[in-house]
């Protein structure tokens, strides 16, 4: 039977994620080379690097909204193969959190919330709702819940992005560059609310360029260039010592302002 | 010597209503009938054409008309002749359908609008059960147009159906049809199956790229080759079949434009919190994509409902095949005006409703805005 395989390292001790020589490649173009990564449950990983440098296509690897060619990734014991009940099984046991909201326009801040409780968790309406509004308290929003996405500021509707996520009650949180379509402004409430997230324990990738956030609530930062880990570290030594040249040339280029 | 410039406001400035002149009667004139010369000239213009039309249209319909008569000779040269409506309306209504059977078909009609209502309507009370009863509709309406009962009733032949009442079968059956058709051949022709992907091609190619008539006129030769060898399809059950398919073409395409519309994004967040294929486009994709595609949607339905009058060619008398016949009958010879005009105020009437009702959805579907 192939669950036993694909469920080796089920055991609450074992990684939460683990990746393996992962390469991926866009046509000819080799976008991720040979990564290999293990994140612990409940650690903080902050990934950063360049544009182009393969961190947020990492990350959309371990939920499978991109398929890798070569190599090993195992979320939460699930093997990420093309067998879509594992894919399905690693989708609701990973939030992920986008750049651009991807908030569903056409349904109240309420209803993206209760969606997959519904229809993935087969919830009781009633159940679902009583637990969004939870997660709008968290997020701080939740007089808003009957407008529609299109009604509030870019902040609130990140906000809303993220509790939508976590009505599914993830055990792993993806971001892939969330505060980078706000406005200055609003960036802190986002930030305040991962912070918050952070310190409840949630096993998080974050992909930002918040360093202020890497050194808040980061167990670990990894730098990538080109497809490749750089660079891994606590965010002290990360950004006090950093090693490779790639590096500091990065860090003086996004700490120069 | 330069001004110091502004450091610090005492006090922020409260709100204020717009000047005057550029709200209420005066403001909406001003600004949509009178805003510039071109603009201007353009209003009395049309002001002046309706002027000259709109009293001697009334004049001619109306005012000098002659509402009785045996024949075009009752008639004056002035007005118009209503003088057939009298004798004829049955036939432009119902075709050659037997007159005292022409109940059945009154009874389907007013047996529609509890089937329409909990599509179109959104608070109405026993929705759930109205759903149901839409289902079984179509079923209860055919066995009404042409079914018999134990000789109690005698069956009716569908070539007999005729007149308005088989513009409004063909046209709500196919448009009935057509959209989940349509929305099949849209997803179907965007699918990662090969085979899913080339049939919804090739069909929506073939289809469309010919004219209706042509299916028409070949759809005695080409639906028996899909068929069991001894059905022997009806003539209206053919029309529809073919109308049905011709729109669905059409609809596929307007739809695949909605599809083609909605953000990468939105499949990513659906796949992202684990809905699967079909959740993601009932849930997410498609009311979003039909949502955008009401005005192309709408557009289909209109032209549909307009073609049915193609039926002609098969040798089926709708309500423009009636007309046809009675301008050509020696005692209303050359009243064509009044015939034309009459038959297309029925169309106009069911396609000018569901222009409003689509606009009216488009607005209450606005959620961005709101």
């Amino acid at each position: 039977m192939p669950s036993t395989e694909n469920q080796e390292n089920a055991n609450p001790n074992g990684p939460s994620i683990k990746i393996e020589g992962l390469n991926k490649w866009f046509g000819s173009f080799h976008v991720l080379r040979d990564i290999n990564l293990d994140v612990n449950h409940g650690e903080r990983i902050v990934v950063c690097g360049p544009s182009g440098s393969g961190k947020s296509t990492l990350i959309r690897c371990i939920n499978r909204l991109e398929e890798h060619q070569e190599g090993k990734i195992v979320v939460d014991g699930f093997h990420l193969t093309n067998d879509l009940k594992q894919i399905d099984a690693v989708r609701s046991e990973v939030g992920m959190v986008f750049q651009s909201f991807n908030l569903f326009p056409h349904l109240t801040v309420l209803e993206n919330c209760t969606l997959a409780p519904i229809w993935v968790r087969k919830q009781p309406k009633r159940e679902a709702e009583a637990a969004a509004m939870e997660y709008l308290e968290r997020v701080k929003i939740p007089e808003q819940a009957n407008k529609f996405p299109g009604q509030l500021s870019g902040g609130q509707q990140q906000r809303v992005a993220i509790a939508r996520s976590l009505c599914m009650k993830p055990k792993i949180m993806l971001f892939d560059e969330p505060t980078s379509a706000l406005d200055p402004e609003m960036i802190k409430e986002v930030l305040d609310v991962m912070v918050d997230l952070a310190e409840s324990g949630m096993t998080m990738l974050v992909v930002t360029h918040e360093m202020g956030f890497a050194s808040q609530v980061a167990d670990r930062v990894i730098f990538m260039d080109e497809g490749q880990i750089i660079e891994q570290n606590t965010p002290q030594e990360f950004f006090n010592n950093p090693q490779s040249d790639r590096t500091k040339l990065f860090l003086s280029q996004i700490l120069s302002h | 010597m330069t001004q110091p410039f502004f450091r610090q406001k005492d006090e922020m400035l409260s709100e204020r209503p717009p000047p005057a002149s550029t709200v209420g009667i005066i403001g909406w004139l001003r600004s949509n009938l009178f805003s510039n010369w071109i603009n201007t000239s353009l209003t009395l213009l049309s002001l002046y054409i309706l002027w000259m039309a709109v009293p001697s249209l009334i004049e001619w319909a109306f005012i000098k008309a002659q509402l009785s008569g045996d024949d075009r000779f009752a008639c004056s040269e002035d007005g118009a002749c209503w003088a057939w409506l009298d004798q004829r309306i049955g036939q432009f209504l119902y075709g050659l359908y037997p007159a005292k059977e022409t109940w059945r078909i009154n009874i389907a009609f007013v047996l529609l609008f509890p089937a329409l209502a909990p599509w179109l309507i959104d608070n109405i009370p026993g929705k759930k059960w109205l759903r149901w009863y839409s289902i079984f509709y179509p079923f209860i309406a055919a066995w009404l147009l042409v079914g018999g009962w134990f000789g109690i009733i005698e069956g009716v032949t569908t070539n007999n159906l005729g007149g308005f009442a088989l513009n409004l079968t063909v046209g709500l059956a196919g448009i009935v049809l057509s959209l989940p058709i349509g929305i099949m051949l849209a997803l179907g022709r965007q699918s990662r199956l090969p085979l899913i992907r080339w049939f919804s091609v090739i069909f929506i190619e073939t289809v469309r790229g010919v004219p209706l008539i042509t299916l028409l006129f070949v759809s005695n030769i080409l639906l028996p080759i899909f068929l069991p060898p001894d059905v022997a399809l009806d003539a209206v059950i053919r029309v529809i079949i073919m109308v049905s398919a011709f729109a669905s073409a059409y609809m596929a395409e307007v739809i695949r434009g909605g599809l083609q519309a909605i953000p990468k994004g939105q499949y990513e967040a659906a796949s992202a919190m684990g809905l699967g294929y079909w959740q993601s486009m009932r849930l997410i994709i498609l009311p979003q994509a039909l949502k955008i595609s009401i005005p192309g949607i709408v557009n289909t339905f209109i032209g549909l409902f307009k073609d049915t009058t193609l039926v002609i060619v098969i040798g089926l008398f709708d309500i423009l095949g009636i007309a046809n016949a009675m301008v050509s009958n020696p005692d209303w010879l050359g009243l064509s005006s009044e015939t034309y005009v009459f038959v297309s105020l029925f169309f106009f009437a069911v396609c000018f409703s569901m222009s409003r009702y689509s606009m009216r959805l488009e607005r209450k579907l606005d959620t961005d805005k709101r």
